[in-house]
């Protein structure tokens, strides 16, 4: 693993969900609107990413408060570190994108 | 005394979808799978259409049937490794995997358990067919197939495989 790693959508998606404490449903329900229903997180795929994303240290669960039974999950520094590295690595893909893209249009 | 249907019908383990078809048919149809058994599926009546039904293999997990009731999803049963779940449909898509990895992780696992039970008929087979025990051929049998659901798991796996080197989903 390196120390700027590429996420997949579907990681990009669920640490960007849990800048505010989220619960599963939330996850997928703010992915959902944040993709303009682009992108969904099925249930299988989003329970087995939040256990390799805690195990990684980039999320961890939070203390389960007493009027709720759902489990909810908060990004950590490092998580919020690895979103960061993300969003410029994505900043370079769309700006090589355009920039080939536009000479080609000249 | 609600209606209840039971139905008798056998899936070979590489059809794990077409059984989640027909079980999404039969929803589709006014039929709600209630309980599984061996070969065997209760269903009662609901409206047509009402839940979505999937089924994946997974290890007996608290924390993931927990999590899989916080998404509004009913825990309907497990037979063997096999977890089945159904939500009402009015709550939205109702999918287990989205993207590639977890679909081929998904194939993994059924690959592991079939390797594992096939191996050790094998062995059972071997060691009983050697020291003249008559019913050794019986595991030798249930090695073969299970060996062959193996090579039909991986051929769908090797297909996912090869989107998987240039796609996500």
């Amino acid at each position: 693993m390196n120390d700027n790693p590429v996420l997949t959508e579907s990681t990009y998606y669920i640490l960007l969900s849990l800048y505010t404490p989220q619960h599963g449903y939330g996850i997928m329900q703010r992915t959902e609107a944040l993709s303009g229903g682009r992108v969904r997180l099925a249930a299988g795929t989003l329970y087995g990413a939040l256990t390799s994303l805690c195990d990684k240290g980039w999320i961890k669960p939070l203390p389960i408060a007493a009027d709720s039974r759902k489990k909810e999950y908060c990004l950590t520094e490092k998580g919020l570190e690895v979103l960061k590295n993300e969003l410029n690595r994505l900043r370079q893909l769309v700006a090589n994108g355009e920039t080939v893209l536009k000479e080609e249009n000249a | 005394m609600k209606e209840e249907k039971v139905i008798h019908r056998w899936f070979w383990v590489w059809n794990f979808e077409k059984e989640e078809r027909w079980l999404n048919t039969m929803a589709q149809s006014g039929w709600a799978l209630t309980k599984v058994g061996f070969c065997t599926y209760h269903f009662v009546p609901c409206q047509p259409g009402e839940y979505t039904v999937r089924l994946e293999m997974h290890e007996p997990d608290k924390d993931y049937l927990q999590f899989m009731q916080d998404i509004g999803a009913e825990y309907v049963g497990r037979m063997v490794q096999w977890v089945y779940f159904r939500r009402k449909a009015e709550l939205g898509q109702f999918d287990l995997f989205s993207d590639l990895d977890s679909k081929i992780g998904h194939l993994r696992k059924i690959g592991r358990t079939l390797a594992i039970i096939g191996g050790a008929n094998l062995l059972i087979g071997l060691i009983n067919s050697l020291g003249a025990v008559s019913i050794g051929w019986l595991n030798l049998l249930c090695a073969t197939l299970l060996m062959y659901a193996l090579g039909r798991i991986h051929g769908k796996m090797e297909s996912l495989e090869k989107d998987q080197l240039l796609l996500e989903a």
